[in-house]
């Protein structure tokens, strides 16, 4: 009875996810002969990356993006959570959630194209500092790495603020209760009481972060301009205009390593089976 | 509707652990017996065997008369009250009691028909288009019953029912169970650790330790003339000494090596066994009796525990001179 | 303390609405550019992106891809879930991490993976193939929100419903999964927003008929536009009513 119920998913899965995954690593094997692909198991694909600077510097873009990002949307949102957690009368609490997460549901493309209209040559934010004198020449903005950080923690400071709020609602009080009485201040509160039990909930929320940022392509494609390259972008690149389907797989290959990289690094405290 | 069970040479090992130790166990049709232990005793082991959740590693559970090896908890012709009612939260009553029979492919009319006959029968008429939680406590467990009862199985199971009710309500509880149970007529295994429960409802009670049968009889057998320690010790408070070569502690006796067994309402200035004088140590009152701590003078050391009459007026210090009228000897 | 409290959620709200808020105001520019200045109120953008075809047959598209590929993610998940959370089976640890495992995998890798095999095996790009690859990316998100859910009263009410007779079918169609109406309800809704909203995935496995993310990529390829604003506020719209719809409706009611 157990197996028949298991096995469509299971075999979903396979079939539509771990297979493919195994037909990439394949793939990645292979090498181009002009616009023929050629199977056989030639590491020349990883070779080419780890020394073609154009390609490790795509990684390391990739990794300096992804944990400033990561970084920096754990530490604005976990403030906010809190707030509203802890700041927010009761009945306003959910509507307030609501609200701070809002724009999670325009379109992913819309929100980096709206970011654009915001930081760019002409907008928002620069005919807002020019007129109030603060600046004489716009600022660039747009098509640098700074905007693709400021669309990316946009983004994750919302998902972060839901999973760090869902977590710090489930706290009993009596836990920060417990720990005044016994005379821990505010900050001795936080430090050593509600932070080590909301970890698990942050490292998952930053793990998750971690795996959408690092394989998002069209972030860093609308706000980031075309003067450095992130290993999606490469990726779409070597899809797109040489059709270099092994190359691509071999660059999607490290670009796996790292997010198992960054499993193992958080596997202590990580509960992906309760998002 | 009702029929026998009988439980043959029945173990159940989880892994190394022993949960159930070679059970056997005749019960009668229409009986209401109940399976009394501590936790981990093994009860709802059996229980959980007879309903067919779960399947025993060896050994064989007839229910009137039928091998029940390899059938399903739904074509065993048992039902359970579970302890936690598992009453479906999105259905009326009538939906919830009906369920068995709309299984059984019963018509709508003729499952509501039951349905209200059913919660008539458990003292819940006219609430059929409540739901499970607009109820109080106990009157889920109502509810719990007339669901199982609906379907007429021949056995029913009860899985510590009473649990989850205040102690006023569980002795109200008690009496109804037992009175729902003479009017269908069918057979109640219930499962229970708390031996007043016990007493007050079953024709006959299982007490279970260690995943033995410790001892078998109704309730009034059971107390005063207990087959084992284990069980003489569960069903209420005693007191043990132990007997060898004619001698106890306190004196020279007339009874058979072994260990002495005195209820302390048992013992009294006139009982016939004689203890001899014995100093009151403390007094606590109870209500209904006058409970005693003595240490008999020719063993200073020994504790008997004592019943006194309500009225008796003991202060610490006095000396008593005490037999029992009652006593049984098991061996050690 | 406490004003600064106030002072940061005033911020952080500001800061979370002021690409929505540019985005949605700039819609009704009346002009060519969705920037400052400001040059006057219209509607006219709306009435155009309406009319263009592409753009409605592909929210069409969307729409068709989001619920069709949701439903069979959420019966599949659910059904797994079922099983794992009931039944001891040998393995049940690996299975669950099996199914779970794609959440920690970029859609990239997915619709690259898929792309492979899909041309591999000579399956023509379609809403299909863009569909199976939404399945896999939303599978593990109903698996694990029902199977969070399903806690002793489920398993004991499933219990019950068998002991009285219930065959295993009735038991998931009257007992477990009216039980779990709000969970199925939240993961349902959480899919078909995430496949809604999906580009890579979508935009690597479709060719002629497409989702509305990848037509708004390519409306973007010509330059920023107030269309492109007043598609995204359509979105936005549509989106915004279905999370308080949620609310409303299967959340407030689950409390």
């Amino acid at each position: 009875m157990g197996w028949g119920l298991v096995a469509p998913a299971l075999l979903w899965t396979a079939a539509f996810f771990v297979l493919p995954f195994a037909a990439m690593v394949a793939l990645s094997f292979a090498h181009m002969e002009g616009r023929e692909v050629v199977r056989g198991f030639d590491p020349g694909n990883y070779i080419r990356i780890f020394t073609d600077w154009t390609m490790l510097k795509a990684l390391i873009n990739s990794l300096e993006i992804t944990v400033v990002v990561t970084v920096v949307s754990v530490v604005l949102a976990y403030p906010l959570a809190a707030i509203i957690a802890f700041r927010v009368p009761a009945r306003w609490q959910r509507l307030a959630l609501l609200l701070a997460v809002l724009p999670f549901w325009t379109s992913y493309v819309v929100r980096s194209y709206a970011w654009l209209l915001v930081l760019g040559q002409n907008g928002v934010v620069n005919k807002a500092l020019l007129s109030l004198g603060l600046i004489t020449e716009p600022l660039e903005i747009a098509a640098t790495r700074t905007a693709t950080v400021i669309g990316f923690v946009h983004f994750f400071v919302m998902l972060l603020t839901l999973t760090i709020y869902a977590n710090l609602i489930q706290l009993s009080p009596n836990y920060a209760r417990a720990a005044a009485d016994l005379g821990a201040g505010r900050w001795q509160t936080f430090r050593h009481v509600i932070l080590p039990l909301t970890l698990p909930g942050v490292v998952t929320g930053a793990f998750l972060t971690f795996v959408l940022c690092i394989g998002d392509y069209i972030t860093p494609q609308i706000l980031g301009g075309n003067a450095e390259l992130t290993l999606p972008q490469l990726i779409m690149l070597q899809l797109g205009r040489s059709g270099n389907f092994p190359l691509a797989s071999a660059l999607s290959v490290v670009l796996m390593a790292v997010v198992t990289l960054a499993y193992f690094a958080s596997s202590r405290w990580l509960r992906l089976d309760r998002v | 509707m009702t029929a026998g069970v009988s439980i043959r040479a029945v173990t159940q090992r989880y892994g190394s652990a022993l949960a159930l130790d070679a059970v056997d166990l005749e019960i009668a049709a229409g009986e209401f017996v109940v399976l009394l232990g501590p936790s981990g005793c093994g009860k709802t082991t059996l229980l959980n065997i007879i309903g067919g959740f779960a399947e025993p590693t060896s050994g064989s559970v007839l229910i009137g008369g039928r091998d029940m090896a390899g059938v399903a908890p739904k074509d065993r012709p048992t039902t359970t009250v579970f302890q936690d009612y598992a009453l479906f939260p999105h259905m009326t009553l009538a939906e919830n009691v009906g369920f068995g029979l709309r299984m059984r492919g019963v018509s709508r009319a003729a499952r509501d028909a039951k349905a209200e006959e059913m919660l008539a029968l458990v003292g819940l008429e006219g609430r059929a288009a409540r739901r499970p939680h607009e109820l109080s406590g106990g009157q889920r467990q109502r509810v719990a019953l007339a669901r199982a009862l609906a379907v007429e199985p021949d056995v029913l199971l009860l899985d510590e029912p009473l649990g989850a009710l205040d102690l006023k309500l569980r002795r109200a509880m008690q009496d109804e169970l037992k009175a729902i149970q003479r009017r269908v007529g069918t057979t109640f295994v219930h499962v229970t650790h708390d031996q007043e429960e016990a007493m007050a409802i079953a024709d006959r009670i299982v007490v279970m330790n260690g995943g033995r049968i410790a001892d078998v009889g109704p309730p009034r057998e059971l107390y005063l003339r207990p087959k084992s320690l284990f069980s003489a010790g569960f069903m209420g408070e005693v007191n043990k000494v132990p007997v060898k070569g004619g001698a106890a502690a306190f004196g020279p006796v007339a009874v058979p090596d072994g260990v002495l067994c005195i209820r302390p309402e048992a013992i009294s200035e006139g009982g016939r066994l004689r203890i001899g004088p014995c100093r009151v140590v403390e007094t606590v009152f109870f209500g209904t009796y006058l409970r005693a701590h003595v240490a008999p003078l020719a063993a200073p050391d020994l504790r008997l525990v004592v019943h006194l009459p309500q009225g008796a007026e003991v202060a610490a210090g006095a000396v008593m001179d005490l037999g029992a009228q009652d006593f049984t000897v098991l061996e050690a | 303390m406490r004003a600064l409290s106030w002072a940061y959620l005033a911020v952080a709200y500001a800061f979370v609405f002021l690409p929505v808020v540019v985005l949605v105001a700039f819609s009704f520019q009346d002009g060519r550019l969705p920037v400052p200045p400001f040059q006057g109120f219209t509607l006219d953008w709306y009435g155009r992106v309406l009319g263009e075809r592409d753009l409605m047959e592909a929210l069409v598209n969307s729409a068709l891809v989001a619920a069709v590929s949701s439903l069979i993610a959420l019966i599949l998940g659910f059904l797994a879930a079922h099983a794992l959370a009931r039944v001891r089976l040998p393995g049940s640890v690996l299975m669950r991490g099996v199914l779970i495992a794609p959440m920690t995998v970029s859609y990239l890798i997915i619709a690259l993976g898929l792309l492979t095999l899909f041309n591999q095996a000579g399956v023509r790009l379609s809403l299909w193939t863009a569909g199976v690859g939404h399945v896999v990316i939303n599978l593990p998100l109903c698996f694990a929100i029902t199977y969070a859910a399903m806690g002793d009263q489920q398993r004991n009410a499933e219990r019950a419903a068998r002991d009285l007779g219930a065959p295993e079918w009735k038991v998931l169609a009257l007992v477990s999964a009216p039980m779990l109406a709000a969970p199925l309800a939240a993961a349902f809704f959480l899919s078909v927003t995430f496949s809604w909203d999906e580009f890579i995935i979508a935009f690597l496995l479709t060719r002629f008929d497409v989702t509305l993310p990848v037509e708004i990529w390519s409306m973007l390829r010509s330059g920023i536009s107030p269309a492109t604003n007043a598609v995204g506020s359509l979105v936005f719209l549509v989106s915004v009513t279905l999370v308080i719809l949620l609310e409303v409706f299967v959340f407030r009611r689950a409390k």
